[in-house]
């Protein structure tokens, strides 16, 4: 347990897989970066890995300011213990106020046995973070920036924000793809720390006998928004707006049957009946007409926009959100003002 | 060579079955109102052990941290082989976080004690957040392996574990005493046995025992006469063997600081529901203006980061 440090920098964790960062490293980096600036202080990165330095530098351009890499070839491939050692070992030194980690299975073995050894709170599966002062009537006083940590709870039928106003750091894994991916700055400045981690015999308890990767697959399932283009999107060529919305908002893709049979888009983007069914926090239909089988694979989004220029499209019958248009103008529109959305 | 497990079993709401009577009126969740069931991941953890015992000889206890009522998990583990079962029960446990929880679950597997695994679900289907199997495992100074998917062998003390790890597998070797955490695509998982079943459906812990006195008795009966029949039912059902174990935070020599609201880091700041029921949809006009009021709404409401 470190006690609360308000000068403290704001860590990720760099998640990285045979030299290569996952995404959600580069994600928290940027939502890292928000928050310090909030705060006023630095952030970190911790890498700990075998031959990866160079990726220290694309932590440094997502804006990571500090990176404490740590090499060692028995960290080539990720194991709990040793590379949970790493992370208290640092944390313990350098007393930063909030660790964030990927809730990757990766990410969500690593942190709880972290945040154990270190007696500190931790929040899964985070899907927004924030920075506010918070009262505390009980004890007459008010937490200075605290981290808010939302998440969905109750199998998604509610939404918590908790706190940690104590016992610090303030630790949370945070979901994949809901913070957006944001662009490298190439200019930006850093610091790479090399740091010397002392392992202990029993680090190495559990020992890798074999291994295999899948290729990255078409993550729908996971996703927390999916952006998807249906019969009027037209063409392969006009999909490009359907990926610039998704891009826009740190989305996955979906198609509906029209836009598979159509070429616009691989079958692995498939949703409805004889494709995948997704639940996502956001669901965006784009010219989907909304026919039963697809609706069989989405109308459990949380929250569902449709865009279609035919007000009487079934897809209407499910959606939150109706845009009755062309997509055309429509989707370039959104991808607009999402990047030009207000900060809450 | 015989092996002994412990698992940690937990009962909890449906939450993938909630219907608009599970919802109260301001739109918040009415717990009471959902019905309980046996936490899934588990249910592949309890099969884990059983299995380590049938091929290799040993035990399995399960051990239950929860009101009186988490009882109901314990007996269906019994139906399903379960050696030994424990009901850990405490006011004063209520409100702990995964830390808190998984510093009294480490109490309860020391106090247990002698044991070469211990297994958990992989996370529970009302927080889904999975950590108190690795805190636990933290608590107890020993490894963890999560994400099992088949256990392939076990010599010497040895275990080879083929774990899921989301975009692929692996295979890793671990010496025991080790924690290990097991997802519910771990195998079929066997059904209650009717001769078990006949044998434990009427196994009591003893808040069942109260509670049930309680009930009968109505008003006007001393706590010493509660007491006394409370006694009377408990020595019947220990002489046929169906008196289930039941402990406290003092039983396990937990320190009290480390439990509950007070060990517990994290604490709920707000909690907002999702309205579950839609009426109708909101148009949105295709304007620029109308667009950028949408993407408002979807950041106030967490929807958009
Ligand atoms: C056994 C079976 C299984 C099936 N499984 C699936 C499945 O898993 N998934 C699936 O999706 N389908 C499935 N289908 C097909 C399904 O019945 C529909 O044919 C399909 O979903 C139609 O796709 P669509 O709505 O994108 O295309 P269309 O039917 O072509 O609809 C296009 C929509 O876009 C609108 N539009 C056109 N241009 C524009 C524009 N410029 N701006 C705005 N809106 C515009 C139109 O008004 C229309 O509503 C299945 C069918 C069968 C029989």
């Amino acid at each position: 347990m470190i006690a609360p440090n308000r000068k403290g920098e704001v860590w990720i964790f760099a998640e990285q897989e045979d030299g290569t960062l996952h995404d959600v490293a580069l994600e928290l980096c940027g939502k890292a970066r928000e928050l310090a600036d909030h705060l006023g202080v630095k952030v970190g990165a911790i890498l700990p890995g075998w031959n990866v330095r160079e990726l220290a530098y694309r932590l440094i351009q997502h804006g990571a300011d500090d990176v404490y890499l740590s090499e060692d070839r028995r960290l080539e491939h990720y194991q709990t213990l040793p590379y949970a050692r790493v992370v208290t070992t640092l944390a313990e030194k350098h007393k930063p106020q909030i660790v964030l980690f990927g809730a990757t299975p990766l990410g969500r073995d690593l942190a709880p046995r972290c945040a154990s050894a270190m007696r500190a709170g931790l929040t899964a599966d985070c899907t927004d973070l924030d920075v506010a002062d918070v009262p505390d009537p009980a004890a007459k006083t008010t937490h200075k920036n605290l981290l808010l940590q939302i998440r969905p709870a109750f199998g998604g039928n509610i939404i918590a924000t908790i706190i940690n106003p104590e016992r610090w750091p303030q630790m949370a894994t945070v979901r994949e793809g809901v913070m957006p991916l944001g662009e490298p700055n190439m200019q930006r400045q850093g610091e790479i720390v090399a740091e010397k981690i002392k392992f202990d015999d029993n680090d190495f308890a559990v020992r890798l006998i074999e291994r295999h990767r899948e290729p990255r697959k078409v993550n729908l399932k996971g996703a927390r928004t999916i952006v998807a283009g249906g019969g009027g999107v037209g063409s392969k060529q006009n999909f490009r707006v359907i990926h610039d919305l998704a891009g826009a908002i740190g989305g996955a893709i979906g198609a509906s049957r029209a836009a598979v049979d159509g070429g616009f888009i691989d079958k692995a983007h498939q949703i409805g009946q004889t494709g995948t069914t997704v639940r996502p926090a956001l669901y965006v239909a784009c010219g989907i007409s909304g026919a039963i089988q697809h609706r069989a694979g989405m109308e459990e989004s949380a929250k569902i926009v449709a865009i279609n220029w035919d007000k009487e499209a079934p897809i209407f019958g499910v959606a939150h959100y109706g845009i009755v248009g062309d997509l055309n103008q429509v989707v370039p529109m959104m991808v607009k003002a999402i990047k030009e959305r207000p900060k809450e | 060579m015989p092996y002994h497990s412990i698992v940690c079993v937990k009962q909890v709401p449906d939450t993938a079955n909630i219907t608009g009577e599970a919802m109260k009126a301001d739109g918040t969740v009415n717990r009471a109102a959902l019905p309980t069931v046996f936490n899934p991941d588990d249910l592949h953890a309890l099969e884990v052990a059983l299995d380590v015992r049938d091929r290799w000889g040993g035990t399995v206890t399960v051990v239950s941290m929860g009101p009186p009522k988490a009882a109901d998990v314990l007996r269906d583990c019994l139906y399903r082989g379960a050696d030994r079962v424990i009901l850990l029960t405490d006011r004063r446990a209520a409100a702990s976080d995964t830390l808190a929880t998984s510093y009294i679950l480490n109490q309860a597997v020391r106090h247990i004690g002698n044991y070469d695994f211990v297994f958990c679900g992989r996370q529970a289907i009302d927080g889904d957040t999975a950590q108190v199997g690795p805190q636990c495992a933290e608590k107890l100074g020993i490894p963890q392996v999560t994400y099992l998917e088949r256990l392939i062998d076990l010599r010497d003390r040895t275990a080879r574990i083929r774990r899921n790890v989301g975009n692929g597998w692996e295979i890793v070797e671990v010496r025991l005493p080790v924690l290990v955490t097991v997802l519910d695509t771990a195998g079929e998982v066997r059904p209650p046995a009717a001769r078990r079943v006949m044998k434990y459906k009427r196994a009591r812990v003893r808040a069942e025992l109260v509670a049930a006195v309680a009930a009968a008795g109505g008003a006007g009966v001393s706590p010493a006469d509660v007491e006394r029949e409370v006694e009377r039912r408990a020595e019947t059902l220990r002489s046929r063997g169906l008196m289930l174990e039941q402990w406290d935070l003092d039983d396990i020599q937990a320190d009290l600081k480390w439990c509950g609201l007070a060990g517990s880091p994290t604490k709920v700041h707000r909690v907002q529901s999702i309205v579950l029921t839609k009426q109708g949809y909101t148009e949105i006009p295709p304007t620029e203006e109308g667009i950028r009021r949408l993407v408002r709404e979807l950041v106030v409401d967490h929807t958009l980061g």
